[in-house]
């Protein structure tokens, strides 16, 4: 009803002219943003494009169904199959004991969930290496039982556990904490176990954040660089993960190779976006 | 005698919040805990429901030691403050739960829910509701429904912790005579914790008026106005004079 009349009110030229400024400003932060945004990021991912079908679609085809190549993919895909089950069951596990019980060295438990964040993955490998390879701590007394953990899947497949353990935990605390006990003792009082509990009450309240922390943690299993290139040992054909191969590709100078290669990648980190927006329309309090 | 309360006590860390509580209750009965936030009563109740565990002190239902019997297995219906209703489940498929979590040889057969569903939303006057979300309720048809989802598991005994609290003064009022008529009418006992004075002088057969962590007097409404046990509750119970001049209840 006052809509009307304002628009109809001539404007005062001060207000007329902080209106101006205001238009201005947002211009100018929009442009700087976008500007940024397509130099920064729109850029690159343009130019893997650009670069992995430089030489034409029959060649980029070649160069991905390369053996190595393949086994490349292969190897990713299973490292992320075998990581993301237990990470799921990790960060359940450890957002319930955080949220739902009070003990002693909550607290401690609440900053080491957090502590692969902070750790270089680089520097993570290395650890591993010191305790679990042949000559290590742990590793060397394997090592008499005959069982080799660094250098093959078994490595990778740690790592990765340890670059992205936090992912689901982290995705699950904030909202178990704010929805709270009153559901589940309700099911408890109406006769449910504590299985029963979880399955049709707890389940269903956190499922968009599980998933949406497994999305998470997933590009970080299948991108992971560092750590994983310390324990892999880089033996071709048969411990390169995709991001490894493409280093390699690129270092025996196979450009377009190491581009495609490449573009499964970004094609990984695409699908991620997608997924993430899909699953924050639906479910804001992810995030 | 239903329920029976014997020297129950409970610490939070060094803070002793109940206070070896005694309490007996009749098969049927109403009973209100009163008193002020604090006293614990919802402690108390949630004590009594399984959700919690008493330091010290027994609870014995129909003569049977329930101390350290789980919540799943007392079947005692209760009705949160929150409703806690399953928000991701419809009005029936909420009442229904109880009765399909049940084990196999004990839970009844599909079509026996889905009828014993609507007989208990039909007695809450919500039966036209089935199939909403608890999203799409308001306060007095969610809290209808949180007692319908007690009620289905065929309590031995009914739990209150406020459930009018959330409630704006009018449909408080309405709902208050409906659960009491519904409480007879099903013939178990109930519990009711609350902090508001009206509500229990109205409802309860008798009251258990509590203040840090002890019941200072229990007796029915008009023996506690009568003769208030103790100063606490005498001043405690200062301004119910008006309700008593107004002749309500009892």
């Amino acid at each position: 009803m006052t809509a009307a009349t304002v628009t109809h009110a001539p404007l005062h030229p001060q207000i007329a002219a902080f209106h101006r400024r205001q238009r201005l400003k947002r211009l100018a932060l929009i442009l700087s943003a976008a500007a940024f945004a397509l130099l920064v990021m729109g850029l690159p991912v343009i130019a893997i494009v650009a670069r992995a079908f430089q030489e034409g679609l029959a060649v980029y085809a070649a160069n991905i169904v390369e053996p190595d190549t393949l086994h490349a993919i292969g190897l990713t895909v299973l490292t992320a199959l075998i990581v993301l089950p237990i990470n799921i069951v990790y960060g359940i596990a450890v957002a319930w004991a955080i949220t739902r019980f009070r003990f002693p060295g909550r607290r401690i438990l609440l900053t080491i969930i957090e502590l692969p964040f902070s750790i270089s993955p680089i520097v993570a490998g290395l650890c591993y290496l010191l305790i679990y390879g042949a000559t290590g701590l742990v590793g060397s007394w394997l090592d008499g039982w005959n069982v080799q953990l660094m250098f093959n899947l078994t490595g990778i497949v740690l790592v990765s556990l340890f670059v992205t353990c936090p992912f689901v935990a982290r995705e699950l605390i904030p909202l178990m904490q704010v929805s709270g006990r009153d559901q589940e003792e309700a099911a408890l009082t109406l006769g449910a176990s504590g299985w029963q509990t979880f399955r049709h009450v707890t389940l269903h309240n956190i499922r968009w954040a599980l998933l949406y922390g497994a999305i998470l943690a997933n590009a970080r299993v299948m991108g992971e660089f560092g750590a994983v290139s310390v324990v892999s040992g880089n033996i071709r054909g048969e411990t390169m993960t995709l991001p490894l191969q493409v280093q390699l590709l690129y270092d025996d100078y196979n450009a377009t190779g190491a581009f495609a290669a490449a573009t499964v990648l970004t094609l990984i980190a695409v699908i991620t976006l997608v997924l993430r927006s899909l699953i924050e329309a639906r479910h804001p309090h992810a995030s | 005698m239903a329920l029976n309360i014997q020297d129950v006590t409970k610490f939070y860390g060094s803070n002793k919040v109940l206070d070896q509580v005694n309490l007996t209750m009749q098969k049927g009965e109403f009973i209100a805990l009163l008193g002020p936030s604090g006293s614990g009563k919802t402690t108390l109740l949630r004590i009594i429901a399984g959700l919690q565990f008493a330091d010290g002190g027994l609870l014995s239902f129909d003569g049977e030691d329930i101390t350290g019997t789980e919540a799943r297995l007392r079947r005692f219906g209760m009705v949160f403050q929150s409703y806690a209703l399953f928000e991701h489940m419809t009005v029936a498929e909420n009442v229904a739960f109880g009765l399909k979590m049940r084990p196999r040889a004990t839970r009844p057969a599909r079509a026996e829910i889905g009828s014993r569903v609507q007989a208990l939303l039909e007695m809450g006057e919500i039966g036209q509701l089935a199939d909403r979300y608890p999203s799409q309720l308001s306060g007095g048809q969610r809290q209808r429904v949180a007692l319908a989802r007690a009620l289905a598991i065929e309590p031995r005994l009914l739990l209150l912790d406020e459930p009018f609290s959330a409630l704006d003064t009018k449909v408080r009022k309405g709902l208050r005579g409906a659960l009491r008529d519904l409480q007879k009418r099903v013939g178990i006992g109930a519990i009711l914790v609350t902090h508001d004075q009206e509500e229990a002088f109205e409802i309860a057969d008798r009251i258990a008026i509590m203040a840090d962590g002890r019941i200072e007097q229990f007796d029915k409404p008009e023996n506690i106005l009568k003769a208030p046990a103790t100063p606490f509750v005498a001043e405690f119970l200062e301004g119910l004079g008006a309700w008593q001049n107004a002749g309500a209840g009892i």
